[in-house]
């Protein structure tokens, strides 16, 4: 218990990385999906192909195998370092949106299709159809279910630990070296996970509940 | 005299040519659902459409608007054949009200939105002028003091009002109702019909499918019966509901009337 509190500012170091990883992989990620679920409902079934294709190969794919890919293609495109804070938030949103829009599409198809076809009866377009009538009422059935989604990212980011990223594994491995394998380092590692996990399980309980009254 | 004029679709108190259709074809994967159906229908025309389960009435209505895209055929709304796709097929779409069996209300949104969102959005009125519409609409529906609730606390027939009212808001050349009163319980059909009979006494355009022939009696200018995709016949309601032509118009008229 002392190593842990003694070394609370090294934990700190690897909470921060984790909560940034997590929070900019989680916009990233949303914005993506959102997009592909639009996509994937789209009048036009081009695009509803190549939509449906990004998601079912993102989604069975092993995201340890996304972060290898991205080592290896990143940098020709000399965008991104083939390792680093920025490839590995770049590796979780792509993996993580797949299963965003999975997890929106599902919203809008619980989203009776008499909803819709009101809406276009009276002269909405496709995007106005979305905004107005379907995506509304989605996201009150999808919001929790996302909220898992972004639970499982929070664990997912410790990938990032395998490919020089020092976050809370990273961190927790390298205490542990330190302290002679001491588990309780481990311990205080699962410890910051939860300080981000449990709330956020708690909150999509008490909106799942929410959106069963309004129903 | 005036059989004669249906055959080729005219009545009493028919127009222009409103809504055409010419030759349109409708599959569901093997299924023939509309079989070179030709209707024309005038403005101001009241035309009810009739026929067994599963003889293409809802697919007609809905290749009107294109809900239901034609495979075949044309289909024309006030001389301009209707888009494939995009802005230009929503607004035509504007132009073309539908009411649906199930309502379909907006459930998110309070009766008062419900009717003012297409106006707001699809013909950029200012919201204070559609909401005061609105209400009027409302006033004429019979429903103005529930405007500010949700769909889910009305009851079936009001819901049924107020979709109308939504409809009505587009100020559309053409309204199709798809069997609006089917999904009502029996003490509220009536309220759904005497709104409808008040529109067509109006002059509102409309494609009705309904089995009330006290409806298609009081209101129609004009029955069309269907069965297994096409158009059987085509006649005055006097003359449909004493003397059907057709044998399957005369089997379908004795199982409904001994219902
Ligand atoms: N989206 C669809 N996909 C496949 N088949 C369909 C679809 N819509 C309708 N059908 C089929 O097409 C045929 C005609 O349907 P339609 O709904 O137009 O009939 P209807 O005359 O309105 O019948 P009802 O009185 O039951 O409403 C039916 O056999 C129906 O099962
Ligand atoms: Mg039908």
């Amino acid at each position: 218990m002392d190593l842990i509190v003694d070394n609370a500012s090294t934990y700190l170091d690897g909470f921060a990385v984790t909560a940034r990883l997590t929070a900019y992989s989680a916009v990233a990620a949303l914005a993506v999906g959102l997009v592909m679920a639009a996509l994937r409902i789209a009048p036009l079934r081009s695009l509803r192909v190549v939509a449906a294709a990004y998601v079912e190969v993102l989604r069975n794919t092993p995201l340890t195998l996304v972060f290898f890919f991205m080592v290896l293609v990143a940098p020709q495109f000399g965008i991104l370092p083939p390792l680093g804070f920025w490839t590995a938030v770049a590796c979780l949103a792509l993996y993580t949106s797949a299963f965003v829009a999975e997890a929106v599409r599902s919203g809008i198809n619980g989203v009776g299709v008499g909803q819709a076809e009101a809406a276009r009866s009276i002269g909405l377009t496709f995007g106005q159809v979305l905004r107005e009538v379907v995506l509304p009422q989605a996201v009150r059935s999808t919001v929790p279910p996302l909220i898992n989604v972004l639970i499982a990212l929070t664990k997912n980011t410790s990938v990032a630990a395998g490919f020089a990223v020092v976050e809370l594994v990273g961190t927790g491995r390298r205490l542990s070296t330190a302290n002679a394998g001491d588990p309780w380092v481990l311990v205080g590692v699962a410890v910051c996970y939860l300080v981000i996990t449990i709330p956020m399980g708690l909150l999509a309980t008490s909106l799942e509940r929410r959106v069963a009254f309004a129903r | 005299m005036m059989g004669d004029g249906v055959e080729d679709g005219t009545t009493a108190r028919a127009g222009a040519p409103l809504v055409v259709l010419s030759g349109v074809n409708k599959h569901f994967g093997r299924l023939h659902v509309l079989v070179d159906v030709d209707l024309v229908v005038h403005r101001g025309e009241v035309v009810v459409v009739i026929g067994p389960s599963g003889s293409g009435k809802s697919t007609l209505c809905r290749v009107i608007n294109r809900l239901e895209p034609a495979d075949s055929g044309t289909v024309t709304v006030d001389g301009v054949p209707v888009p494939a796709e995009g802005k230009a097929l929503a607004r035509l779409r504007a132009d073309v009200g539908m009411v649906f069996q199930q309502f379909n209300l907006f459930a998110h949104k309070t009766v008062l939105e419900n009717v003012t969102l297409g106006p707001v959005k699809a013909r950029r009125t200012r919201r204070a002028d559609a909401e005061a519409e609105a209400m009027r609409l409302l006033e004429r529906v019979g429903v103005a003091d529930q405007a500010h609730k949700l769909p889910a606390q009305l009851s079936g027939g009001q819901q049924q009002r107020v979709a109308i009212a939504r409809a009505l808001a587009m100020h559309p050349k053409v309204i199709l109702f798809d069997e609006p009163t089917s999904a009502l319980d029996p003490e509220m059909i009536n309220e759904v019909l005497d709104v409808m009979v008040a529109l067509a006494r109006d002059g509102m355009t409309m494609v009705v499918v309904t089995h009330e022939m006290g409806f298609a009696r009081r209101a129609a200018d004009r029955v069309v019966f269907m069965d297994g995709g096409r158009i059987v016949e085509q006649a005055s309601p006097e003359e449909f509901f004493t003397a059907p032509r057709s044998d399957r118009a005369r089997d379908f008229l004795s199982a409904i009337l001994t219902h």
